[in-house]
């Protein structure tokens, strides 16, 4: 009886396999002409697309593809859109009319947005046309990657003038600007930063909690360290992580990281080097990565913290204000102008090439990028900074705007102030895994573990790994 | 008429070769292919920079040249070594013990299966769900630095994460909780298949405890150490996800944990199938040459 159960088992999970073989051969001719197919239909609309990129779109795709790596884009548009239509039972769909919006969301997590938009993009042209991409984000870092090519439309080609730009922060466009001087791409913020530090603290240590007051703590690098040895006597790290100062130093330079072929470090990321060495030397700040667990414990009082660099983004969206006892929750974050200005993160929205709903798209850059109605309704509702400069200006002088989390404070003056001293000329397509494999390989020089040259060799290593074309 | 012979005869040689079919593919597919084309990817310089797809350019033993002249490899491989060894030592040791207790009837343990489960399950959890927990629980200011704290053992929070031997001795750790229940399985099933007269004798003859484990179990368990000792080697070879989530893909402090397969990853990110190819032919010979030792030696037993 075993054996014959036992054999019979055995036939069938044979004959199972041997029908998965075959079914895998029988589907390849169905998947040839299903190709073929979407090869003679994106034959026949390439002279179709051409018109209704250059005009108002008369006939667009039903389905509006977005590619993003969180939810707040798609937050935005839920909110301030007009005539978006969330989709009840499926959170990854929405409806414009009768345009489906599907939500693409891949998370950021070891490169994982990019490798698959890269994938989708480089079979952008052979796709159908309801599954092309249609819009995607993308952010500072490895914006060249995706401006620099010919997979992003220029706005100019979607029928978005100069003119309807005209109040957009001038840094903001030389992010997605390629190397032909071509617009690529639209931001809705701006992501001009500041420094945020804990009212209760500065009391503590400095006597007042007055903007102005601290600001004269912390005006200069070198005030900046004096402070951070004040603060330490009194029990508190100037900033959680080394890391923290990481963006300020390295937006403030003069060279690219890449020049010609060879990798180049500029002499202001020497420097954030030589002072974040002496900070973590004398005990006054941490050496792990942002949003690890240990970086956060300062947005809670016992984590003796007294100040972050960041954008209004991070403040409100990041450093827990929803949670109880923590300091954004009472109101007890602070802003000021810091050593220097810089800008952290920002997202852009990039119309892809061949997207069949060129009109539509078209219409969301505007709707979000330079209405200002929309926009100040962003502002006014999620805290942001928004792209606008006339409406934000207005803002700034506005007494009767206050942020909660920053005890009534209105710090959109100083972004405005910050944000006209950007200067992104020096940007490069190897700017994020520069960035990232510099503050890994420092690191272990900040730990102690590895000499100044040892961590520049290990850097230097890691980045030609990451692009194997540079040299050093 | 020939035919006629031959159909008389009924032969089963056909069944043979239908059954081995499905695994024929299998191996095609997932097995020969792959292996074919790393060699071949592995002559060829082909990466992507950005949306740029660079080659491919046939370079022939270029990408192999790259690979021994800078030298990383020797010290991912030693990174990988002495962090297996750090491991395998105190597993074999432990398995050894286990499995003498459970597999010995004089002893009368209680509640056997209980205990045969238990130390089996950290080899359910997910490799990378427990270096999660690991990292979380050893970061600097985790729970296992505030309860030493606490205790007033340490007055500063220790880094175990940037200190060279604590990070490879954490891997090891992991490592080893997570692999000696199937040790101590594999070895007890050897144990049980001792001749328990050979043990009877030599407590006739007054032979202590530690006589009959050295002098009879030990020799009659070798092969079965031996294929544990080669199946984990193998495994070592391969160690990476404990590591890389660990460390968050650094393989830091200063790549000291960085181990051979961790290297093989940071390829991907600019698609690079040269060297990524080229290294995993390397591996592959390594594993070969181990693979040839076990293989001798279960042969030698059998004779």
């Amino acid at each position: 009886m075993k054996k014959k159960l036992l054999s019979a088992i055995l036939s069938v999970a044979m004959i199972a396999g041997l029908l998965a073989g075959c079914g895998g051969k029988g589907e390849e001719p169905q998947a040839a002409s299903t190709e073929t197919e979407t090869q003679t239909q994106t034959q026949e609309q390439a002279p179709q697309e051409e018109t209704t990129a250059a005009v108002e779109a008369s006939e667009e795709g039903k389905v509006l593809n977005i590619y993003c790596w969180n939810d707040e884009f798609k937050r935005r548009i839920e909110d301030h859109y007009p005539g978006y239509a969330k989709d009840a039972g499926d959170a990854t769909k929405g409806t414009i009319g009768d345009v489906t919006v599907v939500w693409n969301i891949t998370p950021n997590q070891d490169n994982a947005y990019q490798n698959n938009l890269d994938e989708t993009l480089l079979k952008q042209a052979d796709a159908e046309a309801d599954s092309k991409i249609d819009i995607f984000l993308i952010e500072a870092d490895y914006a060249l990657k995706y401006v620099d090519t010919e997979f992003t439309m220029a706005v100019s080609d979607l029928g978005v003038t100069e003119a309807d730009l005209a109040n957009q922060y001038q840094y903001t466009k030389d992010v997605v600007t390629d190397s032909n001087g071509i617009l690529k791409g639209v931001s809705w913020q701006g992501c001009p930063c500041v420094m945020f530090y804990s009212r209760e603290a500065a009391k503590e240590v400095f006597g007042t909690d007055d903007p102005a007051e601290i600001q004269n703590y912390v005006s200069d690098w070198d005030k900046f360290n004096e402070t951070a040895a004040t603060l330490k006597d009194a029990g508190y790290s100037i900033v959680s992580s080394v890391n923290d100062t990481y963006r300020v130093y390295s937006n403030n330079v003069t060279s690219k990281w890449v020049e010609g072929n060879k990798i180049n470090i500029d002499a202001n990321i020497m420097k954030w080097v030589e002072d974040s060495k002496a900070l973590v030397d004398a005990g006054q700040a941490g050496t792990h990565d942002l949003w690890s667990d240990d970086w956060s414990k300062g947005f809670y009082p016992e984590g003796k913290v007294f100040a972050y660099f960041g954008p209004a983004w991070l403040v409100n969206f990041s450093m827990a204000a929803d949670a109880q006892g923590s300091i954004g929750n009472a109101g007890g974050w602070a802003a000021t102008e810091g050593p220097q200005g810089f800008f952290w993160g920002g997202t852009w929205i990039c119309a892809a090439t061949g997207t069949d709903n060129a009109g539509l798209v078209k219409d969301i850059m505007l709707q979000m990028t330079c209405n200002e109605e929309i926009m100040k309704e962003i502002v006014v509702d999620d805290d942001d900074f928004v792209n606008n400069k006339p409406a934000m200006e207005a803002m700034a002088a506005d007494t009767s705007y206050s942020s909660k989390i920053l005890g009534g404070q209105n710090p959109l003056g100083m972004y405005c102030a910050g944000v006209e001293g950007l200067d992104l000329s020096n940007l490069s397509i190897y700017d994020q895994g520069c960035n990232e494999e510099f503050q890994r390989a420092m690191k272990n020089y900040f730990d102690g573990n590895a000499n100044l040259e040892e961590a520049l060799d290990l850097f230097y290593k890691a980045v030609v790994e990451k692009y194997p074309e540079l040299t050093y | 008429m020939k035919s006629v012979k031959r159909g008389k005869v009924v032969s089963y040689n056909k069944w043979g070769y239908i059954f081995l079919i499905p695994f024929i593919m299998v191996y095609l597919v997932f097995q020969l292919i792959p292996l074919v084309s790393t060699i071949y990817n592995s002559f060829f310089e082909n990466y992507r920079s950005g949306l740029t797809q660079i080659g491919p350019n046939f370079v022939g033993l270029e990408n192999f040249k790259t690979i021994f002249t800078n030298g990383d490899i020797i010290t991912y491989a030693e990174n990988t070594m002495i962090m297996w060894i750090m491991g395998f030592i105190p597993q074999i040791i432990v398995s050894l013990l286990l499995a003498s207790w459970f597999s010995n009837p004089s002893l009368r343990l209680k509640g056997q299966r209980f205990f045969k489960t238990v130390i089996y399950l950290p080899n359910l959890i997910m490799a990378s769900a427990f270096a999660m927990l690991f990292f979380t629980l050893f970061s600097d200011g985790g729970p296992v630095n505030s309860i030493l704290m606490q205790m007033g053992l340490l007055s500063q929070p220790y880094k175990f994460m940037s200190n060279i031997w604590s990070t490879r001795s954490l891997v090891a750790f992991m490592n080893f909780l997570m692999w000696f229940g199937n040790t101590t399985i594999l070895l007890m099933a050897g144990m049980m298949g001792i001749d328990t007269s050979l043990f009877e004798a030599a407590e006739v003859d007054g032979a202590t405890s530690s006589q009959v484990f050295l002098k009879i179990t030990l020799p009659l368990l070798r092969p079965i150490l031996v294929y544990v000792m080669i199946t984990s080697l193998i495994g070592g070879l391969q160690m990476f996800d404990v590591p890389q989530i660990l460390t968050n893909a650094s393989g830091d402090p200063m790549r000291s944990t960085m181990t051979l397969i961790m290297y093989l990853n940071k390829h991907l990110f600019s698609k690079n199938y040269g060297l990524g190819g080229a290294l995993s032919v390397v591996l592959f010979i390594i594993t070969a040459i181990l693979s040839m030792i076990v293989y001798k030696f279960t042969n030698k037993k059998v004779d």
